[in-house]
């Protein structure tokens, strides 16, 4: 894996009146690499992402992609650059097919320069192409399911649906938040290759997730929040072994009880 | 007795995707052309059919009035923006075709297309500050504008002032004046219809369904609704410069709140979403609104009470309905 880092978070301070929300948080990823962030809930992490990704104004701090400044631009232009993110409730156009719901990302300026996922540069038909990313992200083409309205799917393929509008982009790095959340067990186990098959293809990803255990199957780093700040950032093994996270997560009390059971 | 319940199923004659239709035969080619049939040529009889002179010139103001429904629903249900700017497009468009006419000397052949042009870039220009607001928000704005603009003429007494200007050229014939119109209408009606449906159509959906969501596609929202509202408020400026060549006359009553208002309710009769809904609302609306001129003061009870019957018992709207009982078939099953 190359060392080259791709995005370079420094110092980011987010405040809501008089909450700070995310403090002086700092950190790095590198190309192909997948962080996975955690903590416990209101511990900032989706605010941390919509400051990357500019859906809100940090306080201040510096977001450096590809050895630029992206701090302070525009969503639109964040994800132009090749960031895409997906949401943690998820935002499907619910009154359009699900193909169709691709046709709004591959209608993008940064779409028409890359052709969409796995486009050689030239974008060709956007329903041809959309229902080609539908197919590869998990639905069945010769079924009915991807020409179905998005509001009568169930939230396994809408998760997917999240995903792929991520991909018609062809982005470089994808921020999921809770992409996991809400799905049933065999859901999540069909959803983990396909996390893994995006990072052969050289995708970066930071996930945000609260089911860890799947989690730690994919991720090469784990980062912990907990208030806004930084707790620890290591390999799975070693933030499963901290003793900080376990306080985080479960009390100080209640990690002297896991801790008897350990 | 036996018993027996209504059946009802869907006609299935659209496959899979919605651009290929499998046609069997004449009778679902002419189940698919004949609504639309209908619609044409009923609107192009009507000159002919209505009695009289005065009859005639409702005709023209009745698709005055579809063009500004039209943009109505086409902001409200395909762009998220409910606008009450529609006196305001009529006004600007108005003005610009009578300076047009009467200062250059141009024929209406000519100042109405260059109004509509001219008046859609100063409305997205002006409307420009308002974009980033959403739903009720933008509708207060937007109903601003055409007050606004009505005192600015009226206190500063520029633009003819409260006189107005005069000798604004008519068109050369009654039939010109009504065929231009109409063709107008029938024209913006389709081509909004295809617009919707067209790739750059999904993403003034998609805005409306969720802009967060454009706006991590990477695509720039604002870009998008001020091409929505150029459109827009380009078909409201020319339907206000037609209205000035049949009135021959601009004046601050081009900025009056009618121009708002009728075309929702227009919206609300016809059948929100559906583009043609609001059109044939304004067909139902105007000629009922000039029907009641005999009651006098009381015109405006009977037609509070004709729109309060129509939300009441079909508030989905004639289209709506109408839409959905053509799709259908109805049949008696034993059970």
């Amino acid at each position: 894996m190359s060392s080259q880092s791709i995005l370079q978070v420094k110092d980011i301070t987010k405040v809501f009146g008089g909450i700070i929300a995310v403090n002086h948080l700092s950190f790095d990823i590198n190309e192909g690499e997948i962080l996975g962030i955690i903590g416990p809930n209101g511990s900032g992490k989706t605010t941390l992402i919509n400051c990357i990704t500019g859906f809100i104004k940090m306080t201040s701090g510096k977001v450096i992609y590809h050895g630029k400044n992206i701090e302070g631009k525009p969503a639109h232009k964040i994800a132009d650059m090749g960031i895409a993110r997906t949401f943690q409730i998820m935002r499907p156009y619910y009154t359009l097919p699900c193909y169709k719901n691709l046709v709004i990302p591959l209608f993008s300026p940064r779409a028409k320069r890359t052709g969409g996922w796995r486009g050689g540069g030239k974008l060709g038909d956007r329903d041809t192409v959309g229902i080609d990313i539908l197919e590869e992200i998990g639905f069945e083409r010769d079924s009915f399911v991807p020409y179905k309205l998005a509001s009568t799917l169930p939230t396994g393929y809408l998760k997917r649906l999240e995903l792929a509008r991520c991909l018609a982009l062809k982005p470089e790095l994808i921020i999921c938040d809770e992409i996991f959340s809400g799905l049933s067990m065999s859901e999540i186990a069909s959803m983990v290759p396909l996390i893994e098959r995006l990072q052969m293809d050289g995708i970066t990803m930071i996930m945000i997730e609260h089911r860890l255990r799947e989690l730690f199957q994919v991720a090469n780093r784990v980062m912990v929040l907990n208030f806004g700040e930084k707790v620890i950032e290591g390999t799975s093994e070693q933030v499963m072994a901290d003793e900080k996270v376990k306080v985080v997560y479960f009390g100080s009390e209640g990690a002297e009880e896991v801790m008897k059971y350990a | 007795m036996e018993e027996r319940r209504k059946e009802r199923l869907d006609r299935g004659i659209k496959i899979r995707t919605d651009k290929i239709y499998a046609l069997m035969s004449w009778r679902e080619l002419s189940y698919l052309t004949m609504p639309r049939l209908v619609l044409i040529v009923g609107i192009l009889m009507l000159p002919f059919v209505v009695p009289g002179m005065y009859w005639q010139r409702v005709i023209s103001i009745v698709c005055v009035y579809a063009l500004l429904a039209l943009i109505f629903d086409f902001l409200a249900h395909f762009v998220g923006l409910v606008s009450l700017g529609g006196a305001f497009f009529i006004g600007v468009g108005g003005y610009l075709a009578a300076i047009l006419n009467t200062s250059a000397g141009l024929p209406p052949i000519v100042t109405i297309p260059l109004a509509a042009l001219i008046g859609a870039a100063i409305c997205t220009v002006l409307l420009l500050p308002c974009l980033p607001l959403r739903g009720v928000y933008f509708a207060i704005v937007t109903l601003m504008y055409p007050l606004v603009a009505a005192r600015i003429i009226e206190a500063l007494d520029i633009l003819g002032g409260t006189d107005g200007i005069m000798g604004v050229e008519s068109f050369s014939s009654t039939w010109t004046e009504q065929y231009f119109i109409i063709l107008m209408t029938l024209l913006f009606l389709f081509g909004i219809r295809r617009l919707v449906n067209m790739d750059i159509g999904l993403v003034f959906r998609a805005v409306k369904d969720n802009d967060q969501a454009v706006r991590a596609s990477g695509i720039n929202i604002t870009l998008y609704k001020a091409i929505a509202v150029f459109i827009a408020s380009g078909v409201g400026c020319l339907s206000g410069a037609c209205l000035v060549h049949i009135y021959m006359w601009s004046g601050i009553s081009l900025f009056s709140l009618d121009f708002s208002i009728l075309p929702i309710a227009a919206t609300v009769i016809g059948g929100a979403g559906t583009l043609v809904g609001p059109v044939l609302g304004c067909f139902i609306l105007v000629p009922i609104s000039e029907l009641l001129r005999a009651f006098g003061t009381l015109r405006i009870v009977f037609y509070s009470l004709i729109l309060v019957a129509f939300i009441v018992f079909r508030s989905e709207g004639i289209m709506v309905y109408g839409q959905r009982k053509y799709h259908q078939f109805e049949r008696w099953v034993k059970i």
